[in-house]
């Protein structure tokens, strides 16, 4: 209770220290886990034939762990999520942040904000029971259980994350910057397409990478809509089977320990591998065209 | 401050004595196929609230590791979805105990279409062409002119396994099949596309979606325990040696028409009776 000025400090240091060291260890230790349970599989499949072979066939005698078409399939659709919910989210945000009054703008972003709450398995059996159905009749394709669907339900989930980061930065570009422009002249739109969003374009890519990293990571919906061909995708409406809806529909019932077991660790090390880029390139590009403010532009 | 201690005595008096009742209850472990989980975990329940003093723990760790526990000694019950094999039997014999299997219930697995499709019947050898993927539209199976979408489990899966046995005779299912991770949603699936053709357990098969024959058979639990379906199989519950006390007591409660028999039916299996 008397503890001097300095002890209590170097006492709530220490604290927030030891909480700090706490969250990290027990990430790199789920790490370890990862790598200790995926390694494995290497012993008995070249790193080359897992990543670039083309069949995966796990329980057949004799199995086959290759999953270059999990992987591609994660990349068409993250690809094609992006596709769909970059212009959709930048568009939304530039409105929000520069064209909507004050009143929109309060109850437009909660909103949006909201759809971000909305569970995975939702938006999944959404996809599942009314999407699939209606391009089905629509395209008079023989399932809506494909890589379509799948980017359209995974665009609605990455919009929130990609608006609400994107609206952040481009509500936090100085006001000076907005009032020289157009006291040179320039119209609203001219200002907002030539000064604001270049002005605030790492935010914006932040937000995008953010977005796709969500994307490419979420299994429910995948799971649930993709479809679930283990091949390579031929065009938008073939169904495929990304890496995370993979894992989750095996893992329950792959013997512990077997090759199948240590396969799907080493599906969950690239899908890391993935992630891992995603959010490193984040990083750098928001630390390298940070804007501190209106004289570094 | 007195009153506060005497409830703090009583509340750990009451701790203390239900750690004594807990430590004389009998407790029996169940381990193995995941396909007969379900049942299993039904059963467990209501024969705990039944009988109080007795504890079930479960677990699905597949049914060649049920068995290996049995061998092993490290549980009462294993669930599986086969028969053990001679190998197995003989670890077990040479480890001081035998295996008695009970047959506690039927999987019967049919395909399905959409309700619209007219294909009447299927035999396996036309199921075999359509999962291998050499047959491609209904036309060649007598249906009408489309492209066939095959839906099937994940390859894990219990019901994915019989299908594998009795249908694809061990060759691989076309790498162009749709996966679903469940009865249900394989059923779903199917119930929304008219080119579809699936497979779930018999108690998955409702109006939503058509159960085709197969070889000219219907899949029912009459045509299951008669052993005319072709894609059926019995699920074992092994016990280690003949079960005695209260082991003997859930085998019974299982196998009773009213009690287990009823669980195993809304678990989505053919009863025994």
């Amino acid at each position: 209770m008397f503890l001097s000025r300095q002890k209590k400090e170097t006492a709530i240091k220490s604290t927030f220290f030891l909480v700090a060291t706490l969250s990290i260890l027990v990430l790199s230790l789920i790490m370890l886990f990862l790598f200790v349970e995926g390694v494995p599989i290497f012993g008995k499949v070249s790193p080359i034939t897992f990543l670039f072979g083309k069949s995966w066939y796990p329980t057949a005698d004799p199995p086959d762990f290759q999953i270059f078409p999990l992987i591609m399939a994660s990349i068409a659709v993250t690809a094609l999520s992006a596709a769909i919910s970059i212009p959709l989210g930048v568009m939304t945000a530039l409105y929000l942040a520069e064209i909507a009054s004050k009143r929109i703008r309060s109850i437009a972003k909660p909103i949006v904000e909201l759809l971000a709450a909305l569970p995975s398995v939702v938006i999944g059996f959404f996809g599942m029971v009314v999407v699939a159905p209606f391009l089905q009749d629509v395209f008079e394709i023989p399932t809506g259980l494909n890589l379509f669907n799948a980017g359209l339900m995974l665009a609605f989930m990455s919009v929130p994350t990609i608006c609400s980061i994107s609206e952040d930065a481009i509500y936090s570009v100085p006001i000076e910057l907005k009032e020289a422009s157009l006291a040179l002249g320039a119209t609203h739109w001219e200002t907002i397409f030539r000064v604001i969003t270049p002005a605030s374009l790492s935010g914006i890519s932040t937000a995008v990478i953010l977005g796709m990293s969500r994307a490419i990571g979420e299994t429910m919906v995948v799971l649930m809509v993709a479809g679930g061909a283990a091949m390579s995708p031929k065009s938008i409406f073939s169904p495929v089977r990304p890496m995370p809806a993979s894992i989750a529909a095996e893992m329950a019932e792959a013997p512990f320990r077997s090759n199948h077991y240590y396969a799907l660790f080493a599906t969950g090390m690239v899908l890391f591998f993935f992630t891992l880029c995603f959010n490193i390139l984040a990083d750098h590009i928001a630390q390298k065209h940070k804007q501190v403010g209106a004289a570094t532009l | 401050m007195k009153a506060k201690w005497l409830a703090f005595l009583g509340i750990a008096a009451m701790v203390f004595g239900n750690g004594l009742v807990y430590a004389e209850s009998t407790s029996i472990r169940m381990d193995g196929s995941t396909t007969v989980l379900p049942i299993a975990q039904k059963v467990a329940e209501a024969y705990m609230k039944e009988h109080p003093d007795v504890t079930i723990t479960v677990s699905g760790g597949g049914s060649g590791n049920g068995i290996k526990a049995i061998i092993d000694g490290t549980t009462d019950i294993a669930d599986s979805s086969r028969f053990i094999k001679d190998q197995e039997v003989a670890d077990a014999v040479a480890k001081g105990t035998y295996p008695v299997p009970f047959a506690i219930a039927y999987d019967c697995i049919v395909p399905i279409v959409h309700p619209s499709n007219t294909v009447k019947d299927l035999t396996v050898d036309q199921l075999k062409g359509i999962y291998t993927g050499a047959i491609t539209n209904w036309k060649e199976v007598g249906g009408p002119d489309m492209e066939i979408v095959v839906i099937s489990r994940d390859t894990s899966s219990g019901t994915y396994e019989v299908w594998e046995e009795k249908v694809l005779k061990k060759e691989r299912v076309a790498a162009s099949a749709l996966l679903q991770a469940s009865n249900g949603a394989v059923a779903q699936a199917v119930s929304k596309n008219k080119h579809a053709i699936g497979y779930v357990g018999i108690g998955y098969v409702d109006k939503s979606v058509k159960g085709l024959p197969v070889n000219g058979i219907a899949g029912s639990p009459t045509t299951t325990l008669n052993g005319t379906f072709p894609i059926s199989r019995a699920l074992y519950m092994f016990t280690r040696g003949w079960p005695t006390g209260e082991v003997l007591n859930l085998i019974n409660y299982v196998m009773h028409p009213q009690k287990g028999q009823k669980y195993v039916k809304e678990a989505g299996f053919v009863p025994l009776y």
